[in-house]
């Protein structure tokens, strides 16, 4: 395994860093998370311009043909910003579906307009509470007169309110489907959530006899599976690029803040706590490293690293993120300080796939307890 | 940590060098040395650090020309990643290899590294870290044994305490105050003192597992040849500080033991055996220690590839360090879930049980030793997030106007 990246690696990190601090600052993302569409169009455009939306797409397909690696490596960026697009709906779930199904046309299609930030895509497979329900749950898909048809409701559904394109997953006479539906198919009601977090749209989803194209697969349960665990490595990696934005912020706040005469962070009290806050960081990297890794070169390992990196970042990083308010004191706690957008974020990744426990279900099934 | 992990983008050469050594050790490696006693124990330690060395594979990292093999952090990672298969008895050489003997051929004359190490590489001399004392633990540089100078001798005087191997140690490495008109850190030196002079008494000390891994030390007027300081005279803090970042190094990359009943492995085994595992808390405890376990691997094998790649682990080795010492308090909570009163009372003879209630007394032991956990933290919020020190009142006055341990200034009540 290599849990280093390489000096590519480190390039691409730069860039996007430089990118979203010159086009993305937290004056900018406030503004946008007020208004509508609640990400931001022009960041998403100048994401698909620097290649970085169709990361693991063959060149063939119009991506960049890289790997998880790399993918991660710009998820972290992202969360490091709290960057308001829809990353995690279209580069990731939607792009590692339509890579995990057996369509070639829908590939073909889609693919190259995903990773050109032409079209946002999304996956619809959550019902009650957010679990991922591989049998296509309560959403039941219809044939009539060779067409599909979808009924039932799926929530949450990231960036649901506006992607293209939607990815469902529903039960069929003979087991789960995947079906693409378009976002303006007659009998699709889409209503916006209100959200934990003000830079994360999410919406739910009804199907009322909604036509749908059915998406050809050899088995759809494992394609689910497949990319519940590849948003699980893509998601840790935003969290892990969140965690360390907040013990950064918080740390740099210590050495500045004086009270009793002294910086705070010369006090153990908080410096212990910053302590644990880079600790976490290390570990969290690591693991994000070894998780993004299996995603690349050792699919077998895959689901185990996928539950670890949930059960392990997940938490760290809301526990560094309610850190970071801690420290700041009375500031922390306002609305004009950024603190409470990383605690929003951070909670609300923790929630996207499921909760912690839910995580550590996976793992304990995936490890032979 | 297995060894295929590590094997991904490694040179032919390495790949070669491990290849030789994994043979080698599957030829060589003695058998368990849990069940022998301590002479047993020791001898064939002795054995096996003679055949390390026979073998080329003592002093990885230190230079050729003092007996080592002058390689790079990489082999000496390929090392510790295959010998992590097998239980290895290199307790006894842990200091010797680890620590002082690095800082011999960092700090050392010429004269010796000649004396020293290639004894030590043979497996014939064992080492012994003589810094901590009853009122010197976390403030190392508030130790009270002086060293005065008498003509080409020096004569020493004082206590140590907490040292590990002194029983079998025919060297120590000892730091001792030789000018209480500076202040603490300033009056300090490094000595190489002979464990078998007269005046040195070990006396083992028992700790809470009821064995006793360490010793009290004591001092009494030992004479120590003019020519046995290691580094400068007044530079033992800088010597001290070069041994601790070896210690750090040494402690970070340790070989797992094969099996430690407080692994997520064992008591996995032990849910599976007893049924616990059907039990959703108890899952849901054991995989989050996995979970924690499992970063820490993950932890020590990146930093141990970036190390290869050139990047030292510096302070971060405090990370892996304080990592450990939190999962060993963890892993105890799971254990108890896991195996209820049996990990509290058991039959005589049940080597399982004995084993696991030894384990939980040793864990407190990895939140103090080498340094507690809240010296850990300070070490990363100083030295790598940079934040201030707490104010020091002690930094320059000179150490005899200073109130350390039982000794109060004049005027204290």
């Amino acid at each position: 395994m290599k849990l280093v990246l390489d000096a590519e690696q480190e390039d691409l990190r730069a860039a996007v860093r430089k990118f979203l601090a010159d086009r993305a600052p937290s004056e900018r993302v406030r503004a946008v998370m007020d208004g509508d569409p609640g990400h931001d169009p022009a960041v998403w455009t100048g994401l698909a311009g620097l290649g970085v939306l169709g990361l693991v797409v063959p060149e063939e397909l119009g991506g960049a043909g890289a790997g998880h690696v790399d993918r991660s490596v710009v998820a972290e960026e992202l969360g490091r910003a709290l960057t308001p697009v829809p990353f995690l709906a279209s580069a990731v779930l939607a792009t590692d579906a339509l890579l995990a199904l057996d369509d070639d046309g829908a590939r073909a299609e889609l693919l190259p307009r995903l990773a050109a930030g032409e079209l946002v895509g999304t996956v619809a497979v959550a019902e009650h509470g957010g679990e991922w329900d591989r049998t296509g749950g309560d959403t039941t898909a219809a044939e009539r007169d060779g067409r599909w048809e979808l009924t039932g409701v799926k929530t949450p559904v990231l960036a649901g309110d506006t992607a293209d394109v939607v990815l469902v997953v529903a039960r069929t006479p003979d087991g789960p489907g995947w079906f693409a539906v378009d976002a303006g198919a007659a009998g699709l009601a889409r209503t916006r959530l209100t959200g934990l977090d003000p830079t994360r749209r999410v919406a739910r989803l009804e199907f009322d006899g909604t036509p749908a194209r059915r998406l050809a697969t050899a088995d759809a349960a494992a394609a689910v599976d497949l990319v519940a665990d590849l948003a699980a490595v893509a998601l840790a990696a935003e969290q892990a690029g969140l965690l360390q934005r907040a013990m950064e912020l918080t740390v740099d706040h210590a050495k500045v803040r004086v009270q009793f005469g002294r910086p705070i962070g010369s006090y153990q009290a908080v410096k212990h706590g910053c302590a644990d806050m880079y600790s976490a960081w290390e570990l969290a990297v690591s693991v994000l490293r070894h998780a993004a890794w299996t995603a690349d070169h050792d699919r077998a390992e895959l689901p185990v690293a996928a539950a670890l990196a949930q059960t392990y970042i997940g938490p760290a990083a809301f526990t560094t993120a309610t850190g970071m308010i801690q420290y700041h004191g009375g500031i922390g706690y306002t609305w004009e300080h950024d603190a409470h957008l990383f605690y929003k974020r951070a909670k609300s990744a923790e929630q996207l796939l499921g909760p912690p426990s839910g995580h550590r279900a996976r793992l304990a099934d995936r490890i032979g307890v | 940590m297995t060894a295929v992990e590590e094997t991904g983008n490694e040179s032919a050469v390495l790949q070669e060098y491990r290849r030789a050594l994994r043979t080698w050790l599957e030829k060589h490696a003695p058998g368990p040395v849990a069940g022998l006693s301590g002479e047993e124990y020791l001898r064939t330690a002795r054995e096996f650090q003679a055949a390390l060395h026979d073998a080329g594979y003592a002093g990885i990292t230190w230079p050729r020309e003092m007996g080592g093999q002058g390689l790079g952090q990489a082999e000496q990672q390929v090392f510790a990643d295959e010998a992590a298969a097998y239980d290895l008895p290199l307790y006894p050489f842990m200091i010797g290899m680890g620590m002082c003997g690095p800082t011999v051929v960092d700090l050392g004359t010429a004269e010796q590294q000649r004396r020293y190490l290639p004894p030590l590489l043979r497996g014939e001399e064992i080492w012994c870290q003589l810094f901590s004392e009853p009122g010197a633990g976390s403030d190392v540089a508030s130790l009270q044994t002086r060293a005065v100078r008498d003509g080409d001798r020096w004569v020493v005087n004082g206590q140590k305490v907490w040292t590990t191997n002194a029983q079998f140690a025919d060297f120590g490495a000892l730091l001792a105050r030789t000018d209480p008109d500076r202040p603490k850190h300033a009056g300090l030196t490094m000595f190489v003192v002979d464990m078998h002079a007269p005046g040195v008494t070990v006396r083992p000390l028992k700790d809470m597992s009821g064995r006793a891994p360490f010793n009290e030390v004591y001092f009494d007027d030992v004479e120590i040849p003019a020519q046995d300081v290691l580094g400068e005279i007044g530079g033992g803090w800088a010597a001290a500080v070069t041994m601790l970042g070896h210690e750090r190094v040494s402690i970070g990359g340790r070989q797992r033991a094969r099996s430690n009943p407080l692994e997520f492995a064992s008591l996995a085994e032990l849910a599976r055996r007893t049924g616990a595992g059907r039990d959703p808390v108890r899952r849901d405890r054991l995989a989050e220690l996995y979970a924690h376990e499992r970063a820490l691997e993950l932890l020590n094998v990146r930093m141990r590839q970036e190390a290869a790649a050139g990047r030292s682990p510096g302070a971060r080795g405090s990370v892996a360090k304080l990592a450990g010492a939190l999962q060993a308090r963890r892993a105890i909570e799971v254990a108890g879930e896991i195996a209820g009163a049996d990990a509290v009372a058991w039959d005589p003879g049940d080597e399982r049980a004995a084993e696991l209630a030894l384990a939980i007394n040793s864990a407190p032991a990895s939140s103090i030793a080498g340094g507690t956990n809240e010296i850990q933290r300070s070490i990363i919020g100083e030295r790598i997030l940079g934040l201030p020190k707490e104010p020091q009142v002690d930094r320059d006055v000179p150490f005899r106007d200073l109130a350390v341990g039982t000794r109060r200034r004049e005027g204290d009540r």
